[in-house]
């Protein structure tokens, strides 16, 4: 799969070229600041995008700014943001355009690159992948409404689902069996009130009840 | 010369012409005096100070009407120039005394004192005994004249310690700004530097254990503890520069930051922020680590199960109120992190009271100017 990085510091962009090649990514462009980046995506048409949040010139969220743009126009391109702390504002506006092939971790998370290439690979496949530390955030805002009622073993399958595990990685995270998850799961369903048929669509809109993006 | 001019004020007819004259000449007066004062004595008598611009008349006019600089100009003036012609005599009278043999002859023959010598040799040690003590009289009167310009010129003690706590608030300020300023720059230089080099080094170590599938086992156990070192050390910088100055504090604000925070306790939160004035830099940067550190303490010492932090602005101040439903007992007096938050919180003229009944719950309420 053809590849973008965006990412002003020269070290890290070199280390993310590098990681990327390595786990058979070509990296058809690694550029500096938002401006270039777009530019990049609009004549390569990448499958995935690794982008910094702060970029030149102003150096504050350009990074999401461009995902947006890249998302609305380039549906095709699934975009993971790399960001030097979390804030939950930027996670809400990246899922608010499109909730599938979006990710949001916390720069430090590149060091650890099995975790890494994992979350890359979910994105691109469609997925999401959002830091922990994202959904923890998110989590202190959100006590009233029906989340109220969730136990705290469905929130934790929740927050969970947030990050974009699968049933299987859910169930090995928590040392639970693949069934106590799927009743989890369907317990936070009635009571999110999402009776719908289609399961991966319920699953979305748990995850964006839980953000308060949906 | 004096007395006619007090009795004038006295004189309802006469008082607002006299007053009109002492607003107009009372602080061209001061100045000359003041400069008088530089110039002979070497002694500096600051002008009282001036109001805003707003009360600029009114202040001019308490200023000239105040008693001070009336009573200096109207009589401690006069007197002291009597003081001086006091002091002009004694020397006169000394020169005079002293020499009466070398002029006694002049005096016309129908005086004729060389009789009574005894009473010519009492003038002659008079003389020198007003000789020797003329210049003391005449440090004395000088000391006087300073002491005088500096009571009733100078600014009075109230002023002059209003004018010290202002210097000092205004320094603290500069203080407390600059040590925010240099931990700004130390985060900045942290995270441009260190933290990418260490986060490439980490990568690269995650890489070379992720391809190197034909390393031999110890060498790959290197790696690989070398990679979790690498991993650790980037978290220990990261809460390093978060101790210093966290980042998201200044791209997006007290709320996010605080989100943070919350997020990371390790119990739950319940935040609720709603700020609507601006907040001066280093006064956000208080107030995050403020609610940091009592989170800490509810932690370590409250066994809490939930802590209610509300963040919110009134009037100018900035109010942060921290309760949790622990075990209460907290004395600010005593534990060493309540003294930490108070002496934050004082830095920039806050206030911190806590309410905490053994048993509990306990509710810490800092209160912060928004603007220094």
């Amino acid at each position: 799969m053809r590849a973008v990085i965006a990412e002003d510091s020269v070290l890290l962009r070199v280390g993310l070229v590098k990681v990327l090649e390595a786990v058979g990514y070509e990296v058809v462009a690694a550029v500096g600041d938002a401006i270039e980046l777009l530019a990049a995506v609009e004549e390569h048409r990448p499958g995935v995008v690794v982008a910094d949040v702060r970029m030149p010139p102003g150096f504050h969220d350009e990074g999401v700014k461009a995902a947006m743009v890249i998302r609305q126009q380039w549906p095709e391109t699934a975009v993971l943001l790399l960001s030097q702390f979390v804030e939950e504002r930027y996670a809400a506006d990246l899922l608010s355009t499109n909730t599938s092939g979006v990710g949001y971790l916390l720069k430090q998370r590149v060091a650890n690159v099995d975790e890494f290439v994992d979350a890359l690979q979910r994105v691109a496949e469609g997925g999401t992948a959002l830091d922990p530390e994202v959904v923890a955030q998110l989590l202190v805002r959100r006590h009233r409404d029906p989340l109220e009622k969730l136990t705290p073993r469905e929130r934790d399958v929740l927050s969970l689902m947030a990050e974009g595990r699968s049933n299987a990685a859910i169930a090995a995270a928590l040392v639970v069996s693949d069934s106590a998850v799927a009743k989890h799961i369907n317990s936070i369903f009635t009571k999110l009130d999402l009776p719908s048929a289609d399961d991966s669509h319920r699953r979305v809109m748990a995850v964006l009840r839980f953000l308060e993006v949906g | 010369m004096a007395l006619p001019a007090w009795l004038a004020v006295t004189e309802s007819k006469l008082l607002f012409p006299v007053l009109a004259v002492l607003l107009g000449c009372a602080r061209p007066l001061s100045a000359v005096q003041r400069g008088r004062l530089r110039a002979l004595h070497g002694v500096v008598v600051p002008p009282p100070r001036p109001g805003d611009a707003q009360s600029r008349l009114m202040g001019r006019l308490r200023l000239v009407l105040s008693w001070r600089q009336t009573v200096y100009h109207l009589l401690v003036g006069p007197l002291l120039a009597l003081g001086a012609a006091l002091v002009v005599y004694a020397w006169g009278a000394a020169l005079v005394l002293t020499t009466v043999y070398g002029w006694i002859w002049l005096m016309p023959p129908s005086v004729d004192l060389r009789g009574d010598w005894p009473e010519l040799v009492a003038f002659t040690v008079c003389g020198l005994l007003l000789a020797v003590m003329t210049p003391w009289l005449a440090g004395l009167m000088a000391w006087l004249e300073v002491r005088a310009a500096q009571l009733l010129l100078g600014p009075d003690r109230t002023e002059q310690l209003e004018q010290r706590v202002e210097e000092i608030a205004e320094s603290r300020a500069g203080l407390v700004d600059a040590v925010d300023t240099e931990r700004r720059r130390i985060e900045r230089d942290l995270h441009d530097g260190a933290q990418q080099r260490l986060t490439s080094l980490a990568m690269n170590l995650g890489l070379a254990r992720r391809t190197l599938k034909d390393c031999p086992p110890d060498a790959m156990q290197v790696i690989v503890a070398a990679h979790e070192e690498a991993q650790a050390a980037i978290d220990e910088l990261r809460d390093l520069v978060r101790g210093l100055h966290p980042a998201v504090l200044e791209d997006r604000g007290l709320d996010a930051a605080l989100s943070g925070i919350a997020a990371r306790a390790p119990l739950p939160v319940r935040l609720d922020v709603e700020v609507s004035e601006q907040i001066a830099p280093t006064v956000e940067a208080v107030a995050y680590f403020t609610v940091s550190e009592a989170l800490t303490n509810v932690a370590k010492h409250a066994r809490a199960r939930q802590v209610d932090v509300s963040v919110r602005t009134a009037g100018g101040r900035l109010r942060l109120v921290i309760s949790d439903d622990g075990v209460g007992g907290a004395d600010a007096s005593r534990g060493t992190g309540l003294t930490g938050l108070r002496q934050r919180a004082g830095s920039v003229d806050g206030t911190l009271s806590v309410l905490s009944p053994l048993g509990g719950p306990t509710t810490i309420t800092v209160e912060l100017p928004c603007a220094l």
